[in-house]
């Protein structure tokens, strides 16, 4: 596929997304609501198919950001998903591990160090925080100061 | 009394036993047989993305080189690229250049750095004297120029802070020329040890498939047949300019791995050439006032694979988010596809072959499944290693 095909490609699955933009040349961004996530993680692996990078949590004002970063390496894009958890008391998204076994830690990760909760992980340890770290502290929060 | 039987479960860590970093490896095993690993990181988390939020854009580099002291190019460089791309900040080309020949010296001496590591886990310490002696020249050579051996701290938003002295232009092609000799004598060395096959041939095999899902970068990846390479791919610094090729082999097994590290130091070699070649002249920085409020991802090959770095401004002098992913990241979950149904004496070898680095991302124990007993620790998973190559060299 080329950079036209692959955005006609991602087009198949904008009733699930709020927006797609395309910034500068070969930087792709698509924005969804946290429980359409799934489904467009799924698409993006599965039927583009892209090659998942990392998930970057984000702390912002008035909600929880999931970035899936995702790269269509034949033509070097850079797929940015981001999905918005409005929920900021009880943050919670599904997972996509049981399908990308290579996202399993940093859901793990973003679980220790934001608290967001994902549905149906099949391994939801902690992989970051210390075992007699204190329950409901979450470092990477905006609310705790270095 | 009912007895339950349990599995015996070895635990290897919390020092790896190749790298000496920490990390733990907790291996269920049936026999010898290999039936389920577990893995635990993290003890030496930093924190260094929640750090980054309170330092400044131009800070920042000199914090992400500490990441890893062997990838202590590419971490910045995916860190600027990502800060450059937010500000649409054209880098000047010897800029591109320098950063092209900083980021191949790296991989030079981080590969024959495993090489030797490599060779000395499996009993050949020859490999090891060797391999380590070649790569001091490079070390010196990125002090030369950088004023360091590691931790170069050589990059900034909007360039490189020293330059390559053209003075330094003939020593750097005579050592390149030195380490090509030495390399292909090491390297025809062990393409040709027949003993070399028969240890590391079939073992730890990562198939194609399993490398997709995992989503694993670099010489993992290229050792199993999927031929991502950033400096390819989504090319940044001076690598389009130039002409090499991606080092690609489908077998996945430890010697796979073994053959595109030593395969790539020669491409890294003919890039460092080539790029001195074409050097332009001309500054090696441009002025970044302003970074405005966006966000931007930076990529970049390391030794290991794919950095990858997001960065998010929200027009204030400091990232509001930072994201690091180091290619180990990424790799060192792969053991649970390619340990599974190894022997103990070979999952070392499969751990080592990944490369993994646990700065940037941690330890290993055999335990009895029946009785929880450890049955093996550091020094008797080398031996034990080291035993099957003498067996094997014992039977040819």
């Amino acid at each position: 596929m080329n950079s036209e095909e692959l955005r006609n490609k991602l087009s198949e699955i904008k009733d699930k997304l709020t927006k797609i933009e395309e910034p500068i040349n070969n930087r792709i961004y698509l924005y969804c609501e946290g429980q359409n996530a799934y489904a467009v993680n799924k698409f993006l692996f599965e039927e583009v198919p892209l090659r998942f990078v990392i998930a970057t949590g984000i702390d912002s004002d008035d909600c929880f950001e999931i970035v899936y970063h995702y790269s269509y390496d034949e033509t070097g894009c850079v797929v940015n998903l981001k999905a918005f958890i409005r929920d900021r008391e009880n943050p919670e998204i599904e997972s996509i591990a049981p399908f990308l076994p290579g996202a399993q830690w940093i859901e793990r990760e973003m679980h220790d160090l934001l608290g967001i909760e994902f549905k149906n992980h099949p391994d939801m340890r902690r992989l970051i925080l210390a075992d007699d770290w204190p329950e409901g502290v979450y470092p990477l929060r905006k609310e705790v100061k270095k | 009394m009912k007895k339950t039987i349990r599995q015996p479960v070895i635990p290897v860590g919390p020092l790896h036993p190749l790298q000496e970093e920490m990390e733990y490896f907790q291996l269920t095993v049936d026999g010898e047989t290999v039936t389920d690993i577990d893995m635990r990181i993290s003890y030496n988390h930093r924190g260094i993305e929640k750090i980054s939020e309170s330092l400044q854009f131009d800070q920042v580099p000199l914090l992400v080189s500490r990441i890893c002291g062997i990838c202590s190019a590419s971490h910045p460089l995916a860190y600027v690229q990502a800060v450059e791309e937010i500000a649409g900040v054209t880098v000047p080309d010897r800029a591109r250049y320098v950063r092209t020949i900083i980021a191949e010296f790296e991989r030079i001496h981080s590969h024959v750095l495993w090489l030797g590591l490599a060779g000395h886990f499996i009993g050949y310490d020859t490999v090891f004297m060797w391999a380590w002696k070649y790569r001091e020249p490079v070390l010196d050579l990125l002090e030369a120029i950088t004023g360091n051996r590691n931790n170069y701290g050589n990059l900034v938003v909007g360039g490189c802070r020293e330059d390559i002295p053209d003075e330094l232009i003939p020593k750097i092609l005579k050592d390149m020329d030195e380490l090509d000799k030495k390399m292909d004598m090491l390297t025809k060395a062990i393409i040709d040890d027949p003993i070399l096959h028969a240890r590391l041939k079939g073992v730890g095999v990562l198939t194609k498939e399993a490398a997709i899902k995992y989503a694993v970068t670099g010489p993992t990846a290229r050792g199993s047949g999927v031929g991502i390479d950033v400096r390819h791919d989504d090319p940044y610094a001076a690598y389009s300019d130039i002409d090499w090729n991606v080092c690609s082999v489908p077998e996945g097994d430890v010697f796979a791995k073994a053959v595109v590290r030593l395969l790539e130091t020669f491409e890294a070699i003919k890039i460092v050439r080539e790029a001195l070649k074409k050097l332009p002249k001309g500054p090696i920085k441009t002025e970044v006032k302003e970074i405005p409020p966006g966000e931007g991802t930076g990529r970049a090959e390391a030794p290991r694979g794919e950095t990858f770095h997001y960065v998010r401004s929200d027009g204030g002098n400091r990232p509001v988010r930072h994201k690091a992913r180091a290619p180990s990241y990424v790799n060192v979950p792969s053991f649970k596809a390619s340990c599974i149904g190894q022997k103990i004496a070979d999952v070392t070898i499969t751990l080592a072959a990944v490369d993994p680095c646990y700065s940037c991302t941690e330890r290993l124990a055999v335990v009895d499944k029946r009785t929880d007993e450890v049955l093996y620790d550091y020094d008797m998973l080398l031996k034990l290693s080291r035993e099957k190559t003498e067996k094997i060299r014992k039977s040819f």
